[in-house]
């Protein structure tokens, strides 16, 4: 044992950090200096933090004049990183001949890059404010088209945002 | 043979060749819409701009040099369409210089000003020849302030056919077709300038057998399939060749599978079969052949209602039915529709195992399939293989009503069955095969003679295993699995979409239907070894490298020799034609 060398927190603390009263009072003082500052918790759920136009919230499908903007191109389906969104499309009589006969995005899987929004030609997918996801099992995960759409109108702030920014 | 140089490179072509078929021969692509190596070039989207000149000579006729050694080159005042110039002795030609590029962006702002743009929508995006052009010489903004013309945008053609105006920038490729491959010269254009849109001749529809190839050579999306319309997006398909099973002729075919469902049927080029075609017959039997009523899982017939059982009882009641019986009392008959693994081994289960001689296959012929382009009347793609297999036909003089008779004389107690639906051939033998004491039915679709079965044992079709087909002309051609099924869950050699590469089993979109067959080659070989064989044949490649070990015909082939080769000729394994450079009009890039 002749040739360790000891460094214990014993040895290393001196004689008043050892009896702990000064530092008793030090933390104390802390804490009482701090309950006079302003605070800063939010009563969460009855107070809601509602985000900017540049959060990345739930992505939701845009609904225009009582239908989708979606054309089914399938680019989300295809730049998705973590494979959340399934597109199949099918045919219509209208301008835009194609439209999702189903859009499912799995939100187990979704990781909220907002690569779908990027890639999208037509701006018909984009990030909600949505942030409470709460499922109560894995298939409640899967949202289809009926969750999924969000009218324009509630959407303006990020259109807005992507506009300016994107 | 004239001697040229195009890009630098010095290429001897055979004369009265075009400048783009020289380049094309020798590796070199120029970019093109209208010209098609099986067309006559037309010369009309001048897109194959290129510089064309000739080597300078001093006034005594002796070539001159630059400093630099390189020719001293007097160009042509003008650019050249490279589909519609002929190469002449000493030609120089330019197609990478920055001018000629400059020359083909300006082409290609001209065949985008009315193109609508609609990628999102349309379905060629993504083996589009003016998508793929695009990324080279477009700067992606457009300078066309003005509205774009406003054409049809569906417009039926034919019965498999919906043409969007649009879309269309009239390279006159579909109505060469028809002219000239379909011999069905119904479609012209109309209109003048930007006006100018594709019909029918009044009264008339494009309905050709083979109309729907321009799908596949149209270079933009005007040209779409009723067929498969919207139904998925190129990247989410995988793609894998394999030989079509509409008739003897084998046209290569890639098929285009997602979610494990059969989408998309294609012609892959093979100058030595099917040239750049298929017929519209086998492009719609292809899908319809892997998807729909599908055999799943053995049964055995118990008080006369076909119950579902496991393989190893299925297997296990099969060969006690063949040992109970004499060997004369069965009869084997082999397929035209099976591989010739399949055959090769149910010829071996007769031959060396049941030691009888009673078996045959028919053969599907018809009067009015074939014409005088790709389709034949054998309509059964292997009937040549089945024979050489070792099934052979009529050396016991079988044939339907022979074996009718037989039936009905009770020589046949055990019939045993490969893929055919014996009503094809004729009502009576379906009649009489109910009536024998044990139908053993190794067949993929739920078809009459599988409802009759006593044993029913459940077979893949082509697109499920890797196999070979014999065609008419004595060619051997490989495929390879597109659709998995219960027992191929992932072979290593099948093609995968990403959806299949990175998808999770419980992820929905991976939910596609997986049938429980086996490959026939596989059940029988159960059987044989059932009845006290050794076979240990571990894939369809062991079988087949069996047939090549066994079997003149054969000899010296090999899977990746058939693949390599695009199949070969039976009897001449190593004597494979000589390799060109295949055009395929579009093709979609991997992921």
């Amino acid at each position: 044992m002749a040739n360790v060398k000891t460094n214990t927190e014993a040895q290393r603390l001196t004689f008043w950090e050892r009896i702990y009263l000064p530092e008793i009072a030090r933390g104390m003082g802390l804490t009482f200096k701090q309950m006079l500052q302003p605070t800063f918790t939010r009563q969460y759920p009855e107070e809601r933090w509602e985000p900017e136009g540049s959060y990345r919230g739930r992505p939701v499908l845009v609904l225009e004049d009582g239908k989708e903007r979606c054309v089914a191109c399938g680019l989300c389906s295809r730049v998705c990183p973590a494979l959340a969104i399934e597109v199949r499309a099918a045919e219509t009589t209208d301008d835009k001949e194609r439209y999702p006969e189903k859009f499912e995005i799995n939100m187990l899987r979704c990781i909220y890059c907002g690569f779908c929004e990027e890639v999208c030609p037509e701006e018909a997918i984009v990030m909600s404010k949505d942030y409470e996801l709460v499922f109560g099992s894995q298939e409640e995960g899967i949202l289809g088209k009926e969750k999924l759409l969000v009218p324009v109108a509630q959407l303006r702030d990020r259109l807005e945002f992507l506009r300016q920014w994107k | 043979m004239p001697q040229l140089i195009i890009d630098g490179r010095v290429l001897e072509v055979e004369p009265g060749k075009t400048i783009i078929e020289a380049a094309f021969e020798n590796g070199i692509t120029i970019p093109h819409f209208c010209w098609h190596p099986a067309l006559s070039p037309d010369g009309n989207c001048r897109m194959c701009l290129v510089t064309v000149g000739a080597h300078k000579k001093d006034s005594d006729g002796a070539l001159l040099y630059g400093d630099d050694g390189n020719p001293e080159v007097s160009w042509f005042p003008k650019k050249q369409i490279a589909c519609a110039t002929p190469v002449t002795d000493g030609m120089i030609v330019d197609s990478i210089s920055k001018e000629t590029v400059e020359t083909q962006n300006a082409v290609m702002e001209f065949l985008l000003i009315n193109h609508p743009l609609d990628c999102p929508i349309c379905d060629e995006a993504g083996q589009c020849k003016l998508q793929e052009y695009a990324l080279v010489h477009s700067k992606g903004k457009s300078r066309f302030d003005e509205e774009k013309v406003a054409k049809d945008k569906r417009v039926q053609l034919g019965p498999n056919i919906i043409f969007d105006g649009e879309r269309c920038i009239s390279c006159s490729r579909c109505i060469r077709f028809a002219d000239e491959v379909a011999k069905q010269p119904v479609l012209t254009f109309v209109g003048r300038g930007d006006k100018v849109t594709i019909t029918t001749f009044p009264d008339t529809t494009f309905d050709s057998p083979y109309s729907m190839n321009v799908i596949d050579i149209c270079p933009v999306g005007a040209l779409t399939s009723m067929d498969f319309r919207f139904k998925a997006r190129v990247w989410e398909m995988s793609f894998t060749d394999s030989v079509c099973p509409g008739c003897a002729r084998g046209c290569n075919i890639s098929i285009g599978v997602m979610n494990n469902e059969v989408l998309r049927t294609e012609p892959v080029t093979n100058m030595h079969v099917n040239n750049y075609w298929m017929c519209d017959h086998g492009r719609l039997a292809v899908p319809t052949i892997v998807n729909n009523n599908r055999t799943s899982g053995p049964m055995i017939r118990r008080d006369g209602v076909l119950e579902s059982v496991t393989w190893d009882e299925a297997i296990a009641a099969t060969v006690e039915r063949l040992k109970s019986f004499k060997p004369q009392e069965i009869t084997i008959l082999g397929s035209s529709l099976a591989s010739n693994e399949d055959n090769y081994l149910l010829a071996k289960l007769a031959k060396e195992q049941l030691q009888t001689s009673n078996i045959d296959y028919i053969q599907h012929l018809s009067h009015d399939f074939g014409d005088d382009m790709l389709r034949v009347n054998e309509t059964a793609p292997n009937a040549i293989g089945a024979h050489t297999a070792g099934i052979a036909v009529g050396t016991n003089g079988h044939g339907v009503a022979k074996l009718v008779d037989r039936i009905k004389h009770g020589d046949v107690k055990v019939l045993v069955v490969l893929e055919d639906s014996l009503d094809d051939f004729s009502d009576e033998l379906a009649e009489a095969s109910a009536g024998v004491e044990a139908l053993i039915v190794l067949t993929s679709h739920t078809n009459l003679t599988a409802k009759q079965a006593s044993i029913l044992l459940p077979t893949t079709v082509f697109a499920e295993t890797e196999g070979t087909f014999t065609n008419i002309h004595h060619r051997v051609q490989h495929f390879s699995p597109a659709v998995v099924t219960k027992d191929n869950e992932r072979l290593m050699t099948m093609k995968q979409s990403r959806w299949d590469k990175f998808g999770a089993p419980n992820d929905r979109w991976s939910s596609g239907e997986k049938r429980d067959a086996r490959p026939a080659w596989k059940i029988i070989q159960a059987l044989c070894v059932g009845l006290g064989a050794n076979y240990a044949f571990g894939s369809s490649g062991d079988v087949f490298n069996d047939m090549a070990h066994h079997l003149s015909g054969f000899k010296d082939m090999s899977y990746p020799s058939l693949k390599k080769h695009q199949g070969l000729i039976l009897g001449k394994g190593n004597s494979p034609e000589k390799e060109e450079e295949v055009y395929q009009s579009h093709v979609m890039k991997p992921a």
